[in-house]
């Protein structure tokens, strides 16, 4: 039958907008304004999951965010599959395509259950802890099958095709949550011309008010509702987030809000105005001030049996009878501790069908609603509580029993009641979550037996609910009182008289302080009395985790894994508290309590990438000559942001085909390598000078115009971080380059020593490394290609010595060019304005073509100056290495006048020691064994575990020139060692041997680089 | 994420600006040569883990790229005040709680 359990009238549904869904693939109809959760409660659905550990059939519970059960896999297809939907918290659209996560093979017939009623013996409290200890190896075993075990869902296989946004915003103040406090805050707060954000996580502003049947000044509580928000819209100082909940309040007032601009139409995005609608946004938002308005969530009372479906909250009830038009069942009891609970039996009186009895822990209460219920004619037993409900797969019927003043233990006889629904009330825990995130511990409210948010050192202001004070007026109140203070704060002016509330008079007897009903056997004997459904932990366990010595309840937190689940633990923390507090001896604000962490609710991956996905997740820097390099085929590699040729492939060539030939091009004639992306620091001053003797480790007291230097940067330490060229093209103007990678931290590093120690020093840095293209041509023929491109510059080998730089033109644009060498080869490094690099690399490879010009990438040059026992900073040393250690003193300058950055570093004992790892070539005795990077050396080919290490391989290539595998690498006191054999043993087993040697392995003397 | 106030910009920015740089006020010793292991050691590597108000060195990376100082609480993350290099912070006069209607935060700046 359709929707048999749907009410002729009534609700916020529009019957004449019948939705078609699809739910474990069988087609189900609700209405437009129904949650998922409505609508399958609408056509008698009970089942809908099965549990973590026990397996037990579980049904939807609540009405909103602290849904524990009702988690649901949403999406038509794969490409718009999103898991752990809270089918409390999804809008029904028409071909909602669904089903259930947990429960395998099926939630009807589920295998895991066997193991659960096997019994709960077999699952204790650290089960898994316990359980799953070893091997290592068999971790992801046990972890495919744990997951498919708990449901946790599926993530889409393909990749998603809706859009999702970030937006910043700032405003005076963000009111969270749009229930009565948070409607009169912000009307209050707007009307001061304050701007407002306000945001709420329902479908729909209003919060309570859309189920109740209170009067704001002698209107419906819904139609104020309408009013309030009507009123808001048309200010242009407000913002308006429904489906949008605030999950995050971070530090210094910045509060991250998830809005769900799309999830209510379809199964993705629709087009709106022919423009695709983004699926999700989250908001940014930096506050003046917040007004936490988030209400209280409902706390259902522990008792046996408790998770059978059917069992719910009373005020899930009664906001299905009244905002969605479902009575999810033909027969109800009511266990309550406050008259709240009395509203569901209410509703669902008046829905037509049958209230069993209300059971009221309280041993007399007179309050209004206890008196309308009562003259409705329905049986109310008081001093009794439900304390087992009957049934499996739906409950048949409660367990009545009377209870002991103080709710500890059952009095009298005990009576079973039919019924198929059993809604229960313990009283109101408040929504603290939000306003623990900048670690504000919550205070605990003997009053109302609830925990309300401390002291806060944000600007944030509570109202309402989340500080316990329920009462319809008084939020009202309160709401406007928060939203008038934050405006006075803020200079804006509140005008006089304040606008005045009345509401319709209610009043209510005291509440008792009741969190689990007794029952006739001892927790650890009754059957499962369920505190956190999500993740199966019972009132026994609990007791099990406190008698196994977890005191502090973080502690017994952990072991059960209490508020672990999805849901945060939102239904059942606090009775879980009140129940370890309960067996400790000890008092709930004792106990204390855990504090809750963003997020308030699950995020899609989505929203919290936004557009930061695919070619936007981070930024790509291109040199200017990129797009050549893309047409000859280049493949490419990250260093840093920047893309840079790797190596280019000719076809059929395998990696170490196309590294051959582009090194031996070098060797031979010559190659050309894009060089653009080495950080260049123009540094101007009169200090210049005397700062770069600071910073770096040689001297550049006497670094003529026109002559570039190499130099070492140390930390204070003592230890190298980057190394480069500088070239003097001034007396108080220099150019530093660094390496690729390096160049933001070196500009950095150069800073906060210019600005905090040196700040007498007259010198000026500005990172230029954008505005040159830097071609390097290497190679015995570079100096014959370059004669053809320049007539002003003067390449004789005496003019123009290795170690100097020239200023002219090259191809009829200005340059620099630097004859400095990486390869070891007779090298310049040619520098043009940005925009013209594309044009003089396409005439250098023009008039090269005759030296058979070959264009090689970071790959060969890596290789070449490997050959040559050159360092790369950053993957030849690793910060604990000094220049001696890479045998460069002479790199080093002790007499410099200033200690510069390093040198008292170098001078520490550790440095000084003997027996420190130090930079020596490695040459495999097999010419064909190249060496994984990162290998570690031992002393014999039979070493024993744990040997000493005595150092690693930071460099390993084949050289080709060479004809054999080369290497670099730390070798404990390997300058003293040349000669010797160390044993490099391989993840298969195998050992290589290999002799250890100068790093210089090509051309020892250094002539070709100066000739 | 911090908003901090930067006192070369004059404006409060996003954390994500900025780079930390840790304890502030650390002098490095004006005769390395001349110093001890210890002292070496002491400027260094050794710093203060402080619960309270503690004063940073933060540098405006993504901005003017001015490094300054930051008086921040590290119980509360509230931030003082920000001020220069080369200024000690101005004591600030005691922040009323933020209930009680306050203020906005301190913009204390010294030269």
């Amino acid at each position: 039958m359709a929707q048999a359990n749907r009410t002729d009238s009534g609700g916020r549904i529009d019957r004449t907008q019948p939705l078609t869904f699809t739910y474990n693939g069988k087609s189900f109809s609700g209405y437009q304004g129904d949650t998922l959760a409505s609508a399958l409660l609408a056509n008698g659905i009970d089942i809908i999951g099965r549990s973590f550990k026990y397996s037990r059939p579980r049904g939807i519970v609540a009405a909103g965010a602290d849904e524990p059960n009702a988690i649901m896999q949403v999406g038509a297809t794969e490409a718009t599959q999103i898991p752990n939907i809270r089918a409390t918290q999804q809008a029904l659209y028409d071909g909602l395509v669904c089903s259930a996560v947990a429960g395998w093979p099926g939630v009807k017939f589920d295998l895991m259950s066997y193991v659960g009623k096997v019994g709960g013996k077999m699952m204790p409290p650290g089960f898994y802890y316990k359980t799953f200890m070893g091997p290592v190896g068999m971790w992801p075993t046990y972890e495919k099958y744990i997951r498919k075990a708990a449901g946790l869902g599926k993530a889409a296989k393909e990749i998603d095709v809706d859009e999702y946004d970030h937006i910043n915003r700032h405003c005076d103040v963000l009111i969270v949550g749009a229930g009565p406090t948070g409607l009169a805050a912000a009307r209050a707060a707007a009307a001061t011309g304050a701007r407002v954000i306000l945001a709420d996580e329902q479908e729909e502003f209003g919060g309570s008010l859309l189920s109740s049947q209170r009067t704001i000044n002698d209107s419906a509580a819904a139609d104020w509702v309408n009013s309030v928000v009507a009123e808001l819209a048309e200010r242009d100082n407000v913002v308006l987030l429904p489906r949008a909940t605030v999950n995050g309040y971070h530090d210094h007032n910045f509060l991250t809000i998830h809005e769900r601009l799309a999830d209510h139409l379809g199964d993705r995005a629709p087009e709106q105005d022919g423009v695709q609608m983004k699926r999700q946004r989250m908001h940014k938002v930096r506050a003046s001030w917040v007004i936490l308005a988030t209400g209280a969530q409902e706390r259902p009372l522990v008792f046996a049996n408790n998770d059978i479906p059917g069992v719910m909250v009373a005020s899930a009830v009664t906001t299905y009878v009244r905002r969605y038009g479902v009575v999810p069942g033909q027969s109800l009891v009511v266990g309550t501790a406050n008259d709240d609970g009395y509203d569901a039996a209410i509703a669902w009186h008046e829905a037509g069908r049958k209230v069993a009895a209300i059971v009221d822990s309280r041993a007399a209460a007179d309050g209004d609603r206890v008196k309308q219920a009562e003259a409705l004619g329905i049986n109310v037993i008081f001093g009794s509580v439900v304390c087992e409900a009957i049934g499996s797969t739906r409950v048949k019927g409660a367990k009545i029993g009377g209870v002991s003043d103080d709710g500890k233990v059952l009095v009298g006889p005990q009576q079973q009641i039919k019924c198929d629904t059993i809604a229960t009330s313990g009283g109101w825990s408040p929504a603290v979550h939000l306003s623990c995130h900048t670690g504000s511990r919550p205070v605990w409210n003997g009053e109302i037996f609830g925990f309300v948010p401390g002291d806060s050192h944000e600007h944030r202001l509570v109202a309402g609910g989340v500080r316990g004070h329920y009462e319809l007026r008084d939020c009202l109140i309160e709401g406007q009182n928060a939203a008038h203070k934050v405006a006075q704060t803020l200079g804006f002016e509140v005008a006089t008289p304040s606008p005045v509330y009345h509401v319709d008079t209610q009043t209510s007897s005291a509440p008792m302080e009741l969190y689990i009903a007794p029952h006739a056997q001892p927790l650890s004997r009754a059957p499962k009395q369920f505190v956190d459904y999500q993740n199966d932990v019972t009132a026994a366990g609990i007791e099990l985790a406190t008698r196994e010595g977890f005191e502090s309840i973080e502690h017994v937190k952990r072991y059960t894994a209490m508020g672990f689940g999805t849901d945060q633990g939102k239904l059942g923390n606090i009775n879980g508290m009140a129940i370890a507090a309960q067996v400790l001896g000890k008092s709930i604000p004792e106990v204390g309590t855990t504090i809750f962490r963003p997020n308030y609710t699950p995020i899609t991956f989505g929203a919290i990438a936004g557009r930061h996905c695919r070619d936007l997740f981070d930024p790509e820097r291109y040199t200017a000559m990129h797009s050549w390099h893309v047409q000859q085929g280049a493949l490419f590699e990250d260093v840093g942001q920047w893309k840079r040729p790797w190596y280019y492939p000719k076809d059929g060539e395998s990696m170490q085909d196309s590294l051959n030939r582009e090194c031996l091009a070098v060797r031979n004639s010559v190659g050309i390598l894009d060089a653009s992306t080495l950080g260049k620091i123009d540094i101007q001053g009169k200090d210049a000078r005397e700062f770069l003797g600071r910073v770096y480790s040689n001297a550049w007291a006497k670094l003529a115009v026109g002559k570039c230097r190499y130099g070492l940067m140390c930390g204070e330490d003592g230890m190298v971080f980057d190394d480069g060229v500088t070239s003097c093209l001034a007396d108080n103007h220099f150019l530093m380059t660094t390496t690729s990678g390096g160049a933001a931290r070196v500009m950095e590093w150069l800073e906060l020593y210019h600005q905090t120690e040196w700040p007498e020093l007259e010198v000026f840095m500005t990172s230029v490394t954008d505005h040159w293209a830097t071609m390097t041509i290497s190679g015995p023929n570079c100096r014959k290609l370059l004669a053809q491109l320049t007539d002003d510059i003067d390449l004789d080998k005496d003019a123009f010595k290795f170690m100097d730089w020239r200023q002219g033109k090259v191809d009829g644009i200005p340059a620099r060019v630097f004859r400095i060498s990486f390869t070891g080869e007779l090298s310049y490094e040619i520098n043009v304005p940005a925009n013209y690099g594309l044009q003089v690399w396409q005439r250098l490879m023009e008039v090269g073509a005759q030296y058979d010009i070959t264009p090689y990438g970071t790959e060969t040059m890596h290789v070449l100056r490997a050959e040559k026992g050159f360092i790369i900073a950053g993957q030849d040393t690793d910060g604990s290495v000094t220049p001696q250690d890479l045998g460069m003193s002479w790199a080093v300058s002790m007499k410099k006048p200033f200690s510069f950055i390093g040198k008292r570093g170098m001078n520490r004992s550790d440095p000084l020691r003997d027996n420190r790892k130090q930079l020596v070539g490695i040459k495999p005795k097999d010419p064909k064994a190249v060496l994984v990077e990162g290998a570690a050396a031992v002393n014999s080919r039979q070493y024993k575990v744990p040997a000493e290490i005595l150092g690693h391989i930071t460099s390993s290539y084949y050289s080709a020139v060479m004809g054999h595998s080369i290497a670099l690498g730390m070798i404990k006191n390997g300058f003293n060692r040349m000669g010797e054999t160390v044993y490099y043993p391989q993840t298969d087993g195998s050992v290589i041997e290999a002799e250890i040697c100068s790093p210089v392995f090509y051309d020892p003397e250094g002539g070709r680089q100066n000739v | 994420m911090l908003h901090i106030y930067c006192p070369h910009c004059c404006e409060f920015r996003e954390e994500e600006e900025f780079h930390a740089k840790g304890q502030a006020h650390i002098k490095r010793p004006l005769e390395p040569d001349n110093c001890s292991d210890e002292e070496w050691a002491n400027y260094m590597f050794f710093r203060k883990n402080t619960k309270g108000q503690h004063k940073e060195l933060w540098y405006h990376a993504a901005g003017c790229g001015k490094f300054f100082n930051v008086s921040r609480n590290t119980v509360t993350y509230k931030i003082e005040q920000s001020y220069l290099l080369g200024a000690e912070p101005q004591p600030v006069l005691d922040m009323a709680k933020p209930e009680s209607g306050a203020t906005k935060p301190a913009l204390a700046v010294t030269k």
